[in-house]
């Protein structure tokens, strides 16, 4: 029989005894960062608060948050915990202008994230019989290095196909027989559209399951990849500032992820007040890295919003789970996995126009995959009574908006005052998708 | 010599041709030449009316983008010949014709008159001219 966990002990451990090594990994990790980064020592000063404050989870909530503008404050290396002699890798988010992460890993950072993978791998069946078929993207994105060492971990073969290439990706799913695939949700439901496109079905390929996470997917696009593919879908959580994917994962039942919590205490906290919120309530999901050496974040706060619940799972791991990512409490999106901010698509404008036209980004879901438009209020500097000379202006644009947020938008230059305004402010954001 | 040409910018979806032209025709405007370059999501409208200045004022007051560009309105005769005459001299002065369209007036009997907008106007003024071939002046866009 196959596996049930990967590693019992961990996750199937007793709550009070969880709090227990949870407590001892705090206490050290806070005294490492407090000897280590002035950035957050400072922080702690600030609120007045010490390592010796600091006795167990208890005293969790009077460290400070971290958040993104932090990170990019202390940008590249004022959050960094060993010396660089000690790291071996790094990776980083989506490469936004003014918005990069980027995270340091030592050797030991790599071998706890591939393990967290290796447990979502071994819970939604995985053993050294499969054959996983990685195709989140490879290189600086998480995505594509987490799954694949935890692939490794478990002993599966591996195929790093990266993304792209549909076709390919289903001649090498039959040809080796793929058994799990790793990939965002939206390019598992094009993978299931281009099988049946190419006159297959289901009983022509091997896949029994998925592991999908890096954007926003509902119940509804679950049924239809399971369907399509003929697999359970499972869901996967993480972000770069805490390692990767593999932060929390979803198992057989299937009703939210479970949170590796010997690495990363989970809190949520009402976002404006900062006020740490009971179990089963809504609010902004905040992580504390217990076990990191290179990059350990406390408190950081992730903008999404979700619940925790501790209820029973029949899977009989004792981990706390969370809910998907029910929205943020920013103004990111994430649109074909690509996080983005309206005021990237502003610093693009800005460069191009030297002035701020008046804009509206407007994104849906079309089938599985989004769809990411951007339009503009044409000015007089911009017209020209040739064709040519705009669409110069539209490529280039286009070019630039890919260049900052590494996917491409369709560029629609409308006129004057017909973006609609709600009280003379603009609406900047539409998302018509209906996630959640 | 040339004329003045009125361009406007027309979203494509239902109604704005009317908007434009409504906002002419309340300005008092007649048009004498019209063409419409059209894209997927937008068009230029481009058109020659008897008092451009006029018209731009109109059109941005309801809050179009308008402007205008200098182009050449010649006239040629109505018979087999004639415009390739045309393009044969510009050719031969190496001027590029980025657009071209007709014009609604027939500046004297058995002829027709072409609207061109090319990339080196001054040349193309002169080449035609020495070739014989007849331009008009914003005053006879005005009152034929």
């Amino acid at each position: 029989m196959a596996k049930r966990y990967w590693n019992e002990k961990i996750e199937c451990m007793e709550h009070s005894e969880m709090q227990k090594l949870q407590s001892e990994r705090l206490v050290k990790q806070v005294k490492h960062v407090w000897d280590n980064v002035p950035y957050y020592r400072k922080k702690m000063e600030e609120k007045g608060v010490t390592p010796d404050d600091i006795k167990g989870i208890e005293d969790l909530h009077k460290l400070p948050f971290l958040s993104k503008a932090d990170l990019r404050d202390a940008y590249p290396y004022g959050l960094l915990a060993e010396p660089l002699s000690n790291c071996v890798r790094i990776q980083s988010t989506s490469g936004t202008t003014g918005k990069r992460v980027v995270a340091f890993y030592t050797q030991h950072d790599i071998d706890l994230w591939e393990d967290c993978c290796a447990r979502a791998i071994t819970a939604v069946g995985g053993t050294n019989e499969d054959v996983c078929q990685v195709c989140y993207g490879y290189g600086l994105f998480t995505g594509g290095p987490g799954l694949n060492g935890g692939s490794h971990k478990v002993g599966c073969l591996t195929l790093p196909m990266s993304s792209g290439n549909t076709e390919r990706q289903i001649q090498f799913m039959m040809d080796l027989g793929s058994t799990i695939l790793c990939c965002t949700p939206s390019y598992a439901a094009y993978i299931g559209e281009t099988l049946h496109d190419m006159g297959y079905t289901p009983d022509d390929i091997k896949l029994k399951a998925g592991i999908f996470g890096a954007e926003p997917w509902t119940e509804e696009m679950r049924h239809e990849i399971e369907k399509s593919l003929g697999i359970k879908a499972y869901d996967i959580y993480g972000l770069t500032e805490t390692s990767g994917p593999g932060v929390s994962f979803e198992c057989e039942e299937q009703t939210g992820m479970h949170i590796n919590e010997d690495h990363f205490i989970a809190e949520i906290i009402d976002p404006d007040t900062g006020e740490v919120l009971p179990e089963g309530t809504k609010g902004e999901l905040v992580f504390t890295s217990i076990t990191k050496e290179a990059f350990p974040l406390l408190r950081y706060r992730t903008r999404d919003i979700c619940v925790l619940s501790r209820k029973k799972c029949s899977c009989g791991r004792t981990l706390i789970k969370m809910t998907k990512p029910m929205g943020r409490s920013d103004d990111m999106l994430i649109i074909k996995g690509v996080n983005v901010f309206p005021s990237q698509i502003e610093t693009v404008l800005i460069k191009d126009f030297k002035a701020t036209p008046n804009y509206q980004i407007v994104v849906d879901r079309v089938g599985n995959a989004d769809t990411f438009e951007i339009k503009i209020e044409l000015s007089d500097d911009m017209f020209s009574d040739t064709i040519k000379d705009i669409a110069t202006l539209e490529k280039k644009l286009s070019a630039d908006i890919v260049q900052i947020l590494g996917i491409k938008a369709k560029i629609s230059l409308v006129e004057p005052k017909s973006i609609p305004r709600s009280e003379g402010k603009a609406v900047r954001v539409i998302d018509k998708r209906k996630l959640v | 010599m040339t004329v003045k040409q009125l361009s406007v910018f027309v979203e494509n979806r239902p109604g704005r041709l009317s908007a434009v032209t409504e906002a002419l025709a309340d300005a008092n405007i007649n048009i004498r030449a019209v063409s419409i370059a059209d894209t997927t999501d937008f068009g230029i409208m481009r058109i020659i009316v008897n008092d451009t200045d006029k018209a731009v004022e109109a059109l941005k007051e309801k809050g179009f983008i308008a402007s205008s560009a200098n182009v050449i309105a010649v006239s040629a005769d109505d018979k087999p010949g004639s415009m390739a005459a045309i393009m044969k001299t510009l050719y031969n002065e190496n001027i590029s014709v980025e657009y071209m369209y007709a014009a609604f007036l027939n500046p004297e009997k058995g002829t027709a008159c072409l609207i061109l907008r090319v990339d080196k106007n001054e040349q193309a003024v002169e080449a035609l001219e020495k070739a014989g071939c007849k331009l008009l002046t914003q005053q006879d866009i005005a009152e034929i």
